[in-house]
This record gives C-alpha cells, sequence and structure tokens, in this order.
C-alpha cells in the first residue's frame, strides 16, 4: 500500500490539464503582459474620459464652455470603450492558457459577480451611448436628467475594475482560497484597495494626457470645436489634470508597494519598479514645466512625455508580472508536482489494464490512522510507558468512545502527576482525529488487556 | 466549483450563448451585407433615401454589436471559465491559434464596424463614398470570417473526426458537419437580417410613403433570393445532423426518441419557414398590406428557429466536451479506469471529505454529485436529479440499490451521460445524497456563497 500523504491542506492544489501550451510559456507570458498594456490603456482611457466628462458637463452647468469640452470628451469614449472590450479578449486568452488553474479556481470562489461583468458593462456602455447621443436634444429642463446619465456610467465605470481587480488579486494567494467565498470576502485578500486607487489616479492621468493630444492636435479647429478654448489653454488644462494625479501616485504607489503580502516581494521587483518611479519623477518634472511654459512654447515637451511615460506603464506591468511569478512559484512546484504523480499512477493503471492485469487495488490515496498516530508515537506506545500512558491504559478508559478521545485530544486535560502535560492535536482537525481514535482502539483490541 | 443551483449551470451557459448567436447572425454577419448593399443602391441611383435608411439601421447595428454583442462574446467565455473550465482549458489549448486569429479578425471588426458608421457623414461624396461602400463590404467579409472560424470549432465539439490521432485544426476542418452548418448559418443569417431590417424600417421611414413600399418589396426580395440557398442548405444539414448522431449514438431507444422529436421539430420548422416566405412573397407584390408591428412574428420565429438549431447542436455533442477526450464533467476518458478504482474523492481539489466513511455518507455523496453531475444537473431546479429520478422509477421512496445500478451504467443506456467516474463507496454515497434530497431536501450551497461548511479535507490529493 503506498502512501501518498504529502501535500499541506491549507493550499487547494488542483492538477493541471494534461494538454501541452499551444505556444512556449516564456512566449505567452510576453504576449501577455504586452497585450495587458494595450488594452488597460484602452480601458484607462475609457474610465477617464467618462469621468472627466462628467465633472466637466456639471462644471458646464455654470460655465457653458465647459459643457462643450464635456461634449468632445465624451465623443471619444464611443472609440475607446470598444476598443477596450475587444482588445480585452487577446490578453483573456492568455491567461486561461499560462495561469489556467489560478485564474479559473478565483473566477469560481467569486462566480456570481464575476459574471456580472457581463451585464454590467452592457449597462455602463449604453449609458454612455445615450449619455453622448442625447446631448443636444436633453437641455433645459432635462440637462439634470442627462447629467444623471452621465454619472451612472462613470459611476459603474468606476465599480467594474473592482470585479477584475478582486480576481487578478485573489489568484495570487491560494493559500487563502479556502477562506474565501464570494466577491466580497475576497476583497479582504491581499491588498485590493491601494491597487484600486493606484489604477483610477493612472486612468486619469493617462485621459488627461490623451485628451491633451486629441484636443488641441494640430488639425483640430479648436475655435469652432471648443468655443471659448483657445489651444494653450486646452493645453494648460489637461497638463495640470495628468500633473496633479500623478502627483497623487506618489501617494498611492506607495502605498500600494508596501501592502503588497510581503510572500512575492523580492528584489527584482524593487528594482523595477523604483526605475519606473524615476522616469515618473521625471515625467512629474517635465509636466510641471509644461504647465509654466509660455502659450507659445507649452505642447512642445509632449511626446518626450508620452515616450517616458510608455517606459513608466511598461516598468509597472513587468514589476506586476514579477511580483506575481514570485507569488506563485511555491504553488506552481506544488501544482506540478500533484500532477506528475496522478499521471504516474494514470499510465501505471492504463498499462496494466493493456497487459491484461486490470486495474489493481485502490491505491490508499487518503490519511489513516496508523499515519496519524505517527503524531502520537513519541509518547504512546502500545503497551510500555514512554512518556504518557500505555494506550492499553488509554483503551480502557475510552472503550467503544472514540469521541471520549477525540475530545482529550482536542482539549487535554491534566490527570497523572507523573507525566508532564499532553499538548493539544486540535489543529489535526476531527476526520483524523476520529480516524486515529478509532485505530487505537482497534489495534488495543487485538491485544490483551492484562499483558 | 461554480454552481447555481437553481437554473442550472447549461442555462448561464445557454442565455449568454443564445444572446450573442442572436446578436450576431441578424445584426453582424447578416446585416452588414444589406446595409451595404443599400447604400450602393442609393449611391449608384441616386437616391438618397437609400443612405439614410442604411445608415439609421447601422446606427442600431452599431449600438448593439458594440454593446450587447461584444460583452456576450466575452461572456461566453466568462461562463466557459466558471462552468467547464477543464472543457474550454482544454479547448483553447488545441485551438489557441484559431481562436486568436478570429480574435484578431474581430478586433478588425470592431474597428471597422467603428469606422464605417462614424465616418458616413463624412465620406460622403465622390471618391470618399466609394472608399466608405468599399469599408462597408470589407466589413462584411471580416465579420464572416469570424463565423467561419467559429463554426471550424463548433463542428470539432461534435464530432472530433480523427482528432484524438492528429490533433490539428484541420483534422476538425475535415468534419463533415462543417461545410453543411457554415452554409446553412450563413444564409440563415442573411435572412434574418432581413427580418430584422423589414421591421425596423418601419421605424426609420414616413408611413405610407411611396419610399416605404419600395424599401418593403427590396428588403422582402432579399429574403426571398436567400431563401432558396437557405431552404437548400438546410436540407444539407437536416441529413447530415442523423449520420451524426448515428455514429455518436449507438441506442435504439434514444435515437427513436430524437427521430420522433426530430420529426415534429421538422414540420413546425417548415411551418414556419413558409410563413416567412409567404409574408416575403406578399412583402414583394402588395407591400402595403404588410403593417408594421406585424414583422416582429417572422423576426421571432426566425429567432426560434435557430434557438432549435442550437440545441440539436448541443445535444449532439453529449457527454463530451472534448470529443473522446473529455467528457462535460472534466473527466479525461483516460483518466476513468483510475478514479473508478479509486475513486474521484481523493483526486479532487475541492472537497470536503476525501475518502467515504459511514458517518460521512450523505456529506462525501454531495461532494460526489457536485463534482459529477451538477455540470448538467441540479438538485432540483431545471434538469433536477431527484426528478430525473422519479420520472424513472415512481414516487414512492427510491431505493438506494436501483439508484447504484442506474448509475454505474447510466452512460450505456442513456449515452449522452458520461460514466460515472468513481468507485463503489462514492456510488454508494451519491445514492444516499440522492435519496436525502427526496425525503429532506436541501439547497446546495457553493463558493460564492458559503464555504462555512468548511472543509476538512483530511488527507489530499496523492
Ligand atoms: C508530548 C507527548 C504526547 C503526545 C505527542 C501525545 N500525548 Fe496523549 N498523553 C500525553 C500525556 C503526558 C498524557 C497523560 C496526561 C495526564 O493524564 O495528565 C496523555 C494522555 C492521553 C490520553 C488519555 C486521557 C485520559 O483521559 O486519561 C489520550 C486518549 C491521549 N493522550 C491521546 C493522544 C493522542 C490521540 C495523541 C496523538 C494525536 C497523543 N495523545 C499524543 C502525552 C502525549
Ligand atoms: C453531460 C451532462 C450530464 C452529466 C454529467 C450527467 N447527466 Fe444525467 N442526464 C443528462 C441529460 C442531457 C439527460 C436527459 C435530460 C432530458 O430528459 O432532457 C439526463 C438524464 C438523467 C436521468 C434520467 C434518465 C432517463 O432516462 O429519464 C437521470 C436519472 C440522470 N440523468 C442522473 C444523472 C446522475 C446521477 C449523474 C451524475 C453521476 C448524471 N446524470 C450526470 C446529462 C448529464
Amino acid at each position: 500500500m503506498i502512501n501518498l500523504l504529502v501535500v499541506s491542506d491549507l493550499m487547494p492544489v488542483p492538477r493541471d490539464l494534461e494538454l501541452p501550451l499551444p505556444l512556449g510559456e516564456f512566449e505567452l507570458k510576453i504576449f501577455l503582459v504586452l497585450l495587458f498594456l494595450v488594452h488597460i490603456l484602452f480601458v484607462n482611457l475609457m474610465l477617464g474620459g467618462s469621468v472627466f466628462s462628467v465633472i466637466f458637463e456639471i462644471i458646464g452647468l455654470k460655465f457653458p464652455r465647459y459643457d462643450t469640452l464635456a461634449r468632445r470628451l465624451a465623443e471619444t469614449i464611443t472609440v475607446n470603450k470598444s476598443l477596450a472590450v475587444v482588445l480585452g479578449v487577446g490578453p483573456l486568452l492568455c491567461i486561461n492558457l499560462v495561469y489556467t488553474l489560478h485564474f479559473y479556481s478565483a473566477n469560481a470562489l467569486t462566480g456570481y459577480a464575476w459574471i456580472q461583468i457581463v451585464p454590467l458593462v452592457i449597462v455602463a456602455f449604453l449609458a454612455s451611448y445615450l449619455h453622448k447621443y442625447t446631448w443636444e436634444r436633453w437641455t433645459g429642463p432635462r440637462k439634470r436628467l442627462h447629467v444623471t446619465v452621465g454619472i451612472s456610467a462613470a459611476f459603474l465605470f468606476l465599480c467594474i475594475p473592482f470585479l477584475f481587480l478582486s480576481n487578478i488579486n485573489l489568484m495570487l494567494f491560494p493559500e487563502q482560497w479556502r477562506q474565501v467565498s464570494g466577491f466580497f470576502s475576497s476583497l479582504r485578500v491581499g491588498n485590493v484597495f491601494p491597487r484600486y486607487f493606484h489604477f483610477i489616479t493612472a486612468s486619469l492621468a493617462l485621459t488627461g494626457l490623451f485628451a491633451l493630444a486629441w484636443l488641441s492636435r494640430k488639425k483640430y479647429p479648436v475655435e469652432n470645436k471648443l468655443p471659448g478654448f483657445s489651444r494653450p489653454e486646452i493645453r494648460r488644462l489637461f497638463y495640470r489634470l495628468a500633473y496633479y494625479m500623478t502627483l497623487a501616485q506618489l501617494v498611492f504607489g506607495p502605498l500600494l508597494l508596501f501592502t503588497l503580502p510581503y510572500r512575492g516581494v523580492t528584489g527584482l521587483l524593487f528594482i523595477v519598479i523604483l526605475s519606473g518611479v524615476a522616469t515618473a519623477l521625471i515625467v512629474l518634472l517635465m509636466l510641471r514645466a509644461e504647465i509654466k511654459a509660455t502659450d507659445d512654447k507649452i505642447g512642445r515637451r509632449l511626446i518626450p512625455i508620452c515616450i517616458l511615460l510608455t517606459l513608466v506603464v511598461l516598468a509597472m506591468g513587468t514589476g506586476r508580472h514579477i511580483y506575481r511569478e514570485a507569488c506563485l512559484a511555491e504553488h506552481k512546484v506544488l501544482i506540478a508536482d500533484a500532477t506528475a504523480r496522478f499521471r504516474a499512477i494514470e499510465t501505471a493503471t492504463r498499462m496494466r489494464l493493456e497487459a491484461g492485469l486490470g486495474a489493481g487495488d485502490a491505491i490508499e490515496t487518503g490519511p489513516t490512522g496508523e499515519k496519524v498516530f505517527e503524531n502520537c508515537a513519541a509518547c504512546h506506545a502500545l503497551n510500555r510507558v514512554l512518556a504518557a500512558p500505555p494506550l492499553t491504559e488509554v483503551a480502557a478508559i475510552y472503550k467503544d468512545d472514540p469521541d471520549g478521545i477525540v475530545a482529550w485530544t482536542k482539549n487535554p486535560g491534566k490527570k497523572r502527576p507523573q507525566f508532564a502535560p499532553m499538548p493539544s492535536f486540535a489543529h489535526l482537525g476531527d476526520v483524523r482525529l476520529k480516524m486515529v481514535a478509532e485505530y487505537i482502539l482497534e489495534i488495543t483490541s487485538e491485544v490483551n488487556p492484562g499483558e | 466549483m461554480f454552481f447555481l443551483d437553481f437554473a442550472g449551470n447549461r442555462i448561464l451557459m445557454a442565455v449568454i450563448a443564445s444572446l450573442h448567436v442572436i446578436i450576431n447572425h441578424p445584426f453582424a454577419v447578416g446585416a452588414y451585407p444589406l446595409v451595404t448593399l443599400m447604400e450602393w443602391w442609393g449611391h449608384k441611383t441616386g437616391q438618397p433615401d437609400w443612405d439614410r435608411l442604411a445608415y439609421k439601421i447601422t446606427f442600431v447595428l452599431f449600438i448593439i454589436t458594440t454593446t450587447v454583442g461584444a460583452l456576450t462574446g466575452v461572456g461566453i467565455w466568462l461562463s466557459a471559465a466558471l462552468i467547464a473550465p477543464f472543457g474550454i482549458g482544454s479547448l483553447l489549448r488545441i485551438f489557441f491559434w484559431a481562436w486568436f486569429t478570429e480574435w484578431l479578425i474581430f478586433v478588425a471588426e470592431v474597428v471597422l464596424i467603428m469606422v464605417y458608421f462614424l465616418t458616413w457623414k463624412r465620406w460622403a461624396e465622390g471618391f470618399m463614398k466609394k472608399v466608405h461602400i468599399g469599408v462597408g463590404v470589407t466589413l462584411s467579409v471580416f465579420s464572416w470570417l469570424t463565423m467561419v472560424i467559429i463554426v471550424a470549432i463548433l463542428g470539432f465539439m461534435m464530432g472530433s473526426g480523427t482528432w484524438p490521432d492528429q490533433r490539428t485544426l484541420f483534422s476538425a476542418l475535415a468534419n463533415p458537419l462543417y461545410l453543411p452548418q457554415l452554409a446553412f448559418r450563413t444564409t440563415f443569417a442573411l435572412i434574418t437580417a432581413g427580418l430584422l431590417a423589414w421591421f425596423t424600417l418601419f421605424f426609420f421611414t414616413d408611413t405610407g410613403s411611396e419610399f416605404r413600399r419600395r424599401a418593403v418589396r427590396f428588403v422582402s426580395g432579399w429574403i426571398l433570393v436567400w431563401s432558396v440557398p437557405f431552404a437548400a442548405a438546410s436540407l444539407w444539414y437536416w441529413n447530415v445532423v442523423p449520420v451524426i448522431m448515428q455514429a455518436n449514438v449507438n441506442v435504439a431507444l434514444l435515437t427513436m426518441r430524437f427521430a420522433l422529436w426530430y420529426e415534429t421539430l421538422a414540420q413546425l420548422m417548415a411551418a414556419a419557414v413558409i410563413f416567412i416566405a409567404l409574408t416575403a412573397l406578399i412583402g414583394i407584390l402588395r407591400p402595403k398590406v404588410i403593417p408594421g408591428l406585424f414583422l416582429i412574428i417572422p423576426f421571432v420565429l426566425g429567432i426560434w428557429l435557430l434557438g432549435h438549431f442550437e440545441r440539436v447542436r448541443e445535444f449532439i455533442r453529449k457527454p463530451y466536451v472534448v470529443a473522446d477526450y473529455m467528457y462535460s464533467n472534466g473527466v479525461r476518458v483516460s483518466e476513468l479506469p483510475v478514479l473508478q478504482r479509486d475513486g474521484i474523492l481523493p483526486y479532487s481539489t475541492y472537497v470536503h471529505h476525501r475518502t467515504v466513511t459511514s458517518d460521512n455518507l450523505v456529506e462525501a455523496g454531495r461532494d460526489v454529485f457536485i463534482i459529477t453531475c451538477s455540470r448538467c444537473h441540479t438538485t432540483a431546479g431545471i434538469n433536477g436529479v431527484v426528478k430525473k429520478f422519479t420520472d424513472l422509477y415512481g414516487q414512492e421512496p427510491l431505493d438506494s440499490n436501483t439508484l447504484r445500478l442506474f448509475m454505474k451504467t447510466m452512460h450505456n443506456s442513456r449515452t449522452f451521460m458520461p460514466p460515472f467516474p468513481g468507485n463503489d463507496k462514492e456510488l454508494e454515497a451519491l445514492a444516499a445524497y440522492i435519496k436525502k434530497l427526496q425525503d429532506d431536501y436541501e439547497p446546495i450551497f457553493n463558493a460564492q456563497t458559503d464555504w462555512t461548511i468548511k472543509a476538512d479535507t483530511a488527507g489530499s490529493m496523492p
């Protein structure tokens, strides 16, 4: 009889799929990181566009020129959001492949909430279309309604990231999967909230730069499309937004880094993240210089700023990946191990069947009383005194009462002055203690208590 | 493991997938060619009415496809991951490149629909108008290409042909159902797009106007023109399906039951098709007669037909998720002997008990149920397991021996179900659990709602 009891119970260790990956793991991971960054860029723009648009619309109730600005921003959402969705499928395929078990486990644990993504995003999209296409019609007394639709869309866009973040976060901590039941409890794992604020501020900063580039580009007839604004004004406005949002990252960034569960934090992670932060500081200085620049000079540094920012984003994306790998390293070894052992059993069985030997006897896979008894054997022996009363004596007290043994073992008392007190074994869990209790009663019944 | 105890997991998937098909066929694959044709016709004959109508219909297509269409597409991935993680994970490993290509085409399709719709008013004159029509044509081709790829994957799931040996995508294309199914879906999409245009037309044209009459006639013509190849494609598909069924299902009882249902369905469907064709004919001859809201009927009928074809497809596929390789419950064919010898509990990740003892019979049975049956059955909701058994054996308390015998051989008597992937003790536990459900019903909570029946997972996977 082979006993294969090894793996810790705390961490669920699923088996991997049998089929090979269609592409090298390394290539897939590169794909994943890059495709994901492109996807998230458009998500950022859609979210930031929606939030800024409704904020400007509200400002526009008092200062009408902002209303037009809000409208121009709202027009960009249509394209950005559609790209955000379709570009999401690529990284989804990749993550499904590379982190099959981790991702699917996290999905399953938050399933109800996870599937809400579909209706919620549909509603958010429809609301943002409604917002866009009723701008001219819903004016005067209906303007309020229009603003409300805008707020609802922005609110939904602000909520939906939680559903994704909780999953992406939960998949990193298999040791906590057993404690999770549903979406809300998954928010307690890891550091979802710092991640969230980091993400939102990044969205707003990027949207600032995007709006700047888009609404003050050379060919764009600013005077026509944005009455009341001049090109340099638009630039300064959005530079300011980008600047303050990036500044805010100086708070959220470290908050995120220092609340990361320690297990995946490595030196490499620090190097990558810090080089990203250093680049971000340069970006901040350049943004400041741009804000202070005169009307004829403002906007000249936009391209270098965007290049540097791309580097920052790459660094952060790589950092995320490094952290994920470090977090899962141990669990992946366990999975590989469990998978290999199962395959061995499967192959052996198949060979027996092919050789016409039949499947053979069942392999004892769970713990047995005998196995659990190893925990007790240091002190208890069958009919000798080691550091505790012999089993025969125990059996005499608890004849036909295995539950009594379980109760004692979980919470041992102090009876016999000659022995040191027995430690509690409650951590083994009821099922195992019951097994060992039955085992003790079984082996003692075979010996004559008198001996 | 994710589990919807009332409606059943299949329903979630079915709702999302059907919604996607309903959007995808008439609103995308079928409709883009139709609106492009209208635009071209308007341009060629210099009648701006056509252009305006095409633009308005495209607005509807644009809104619907970029919201409900796109998201239900993503939703299929999300729900498949919840319902059949092992199945979809394996399929993805086999078809990654197909799906990846499909994704690229899909990205192109979305970019094109945005270009097509958003530049409509700007590219209105001379050469740019021609470019615009060109975009419409490209868009139609791309959206059809996504269908070409997806149908290959669906065909593969039904009968893998030579795949188990070759394991390539092309072996799946050789599937006998592939071409008939593609022809069927394509022509069907074109027709449903006509049905859709029919009834949206009544919102977008003036009542009693001359143009409305012409538009109705035009769309009716479109439907009739496609009805002919559609009828041919359906016959082809219809004749191929039973062949595949027979190859997959060798039990007389089932084929008989299926055949009966198949016949009735065939009659109903023929009636629906004739009804649609008749309406189209009236549309051509007497466009004025048809009232607007009436046209919603053929549209609904069309959707209903589509739904039934999906059902046939799903039925043929059982019990496999990857033909001859993996069953719907995620068990691979080749691991069956191990599981039937050692039991499935010891090798499972999320269970409360790893060994069946006399104390935990019912609880372990629940674990077994969740792993082996819950992908297709609920406890008491849709396709509820207790109801299935009482239908079979009557209302009296079920006899656990009978249950055991049934389940041990259920894959032989009901070929749409996979063999029971566990050992005798687990069978006993499952029978005890089902009996308990009959006597004293309690719903299953799952990882989402309750994991407080804390896993005392004594032991672990070897
Ligand atoms: C570190 C040494 C030690 C280990 C390990 C140990 N015990 Fe004990 N056990 C004792 C001692 C000492 C006593 C006597 C305590 C007393 O009477 O004060 C005892 C007493 C008992 C008794 C008798 C209680 C009674 O009512 O008299 C039972 C039953 C028992 N142990 C079960 C177990 C089981 C089961 C395990 C393994 C899971 C175990 N013990 C492991 C030291 C140990
Ligand atoms: C691949 C999906 C699938 C799995 C897994 C599955 N079943 Fe079924 N089962 C079906 C389908 C489909 C039907 C037919 C439903 C209908 O009548 O429409 C069915 C019917 C039944 C019936 C009624 C049979 C009859 O002839 O009336 C019983 C009883 C049953 N299942 C029990 C089970 C049990 C117990 C398990 C778990 C060990 C199980 N099934 C697993 C798909 C499945």
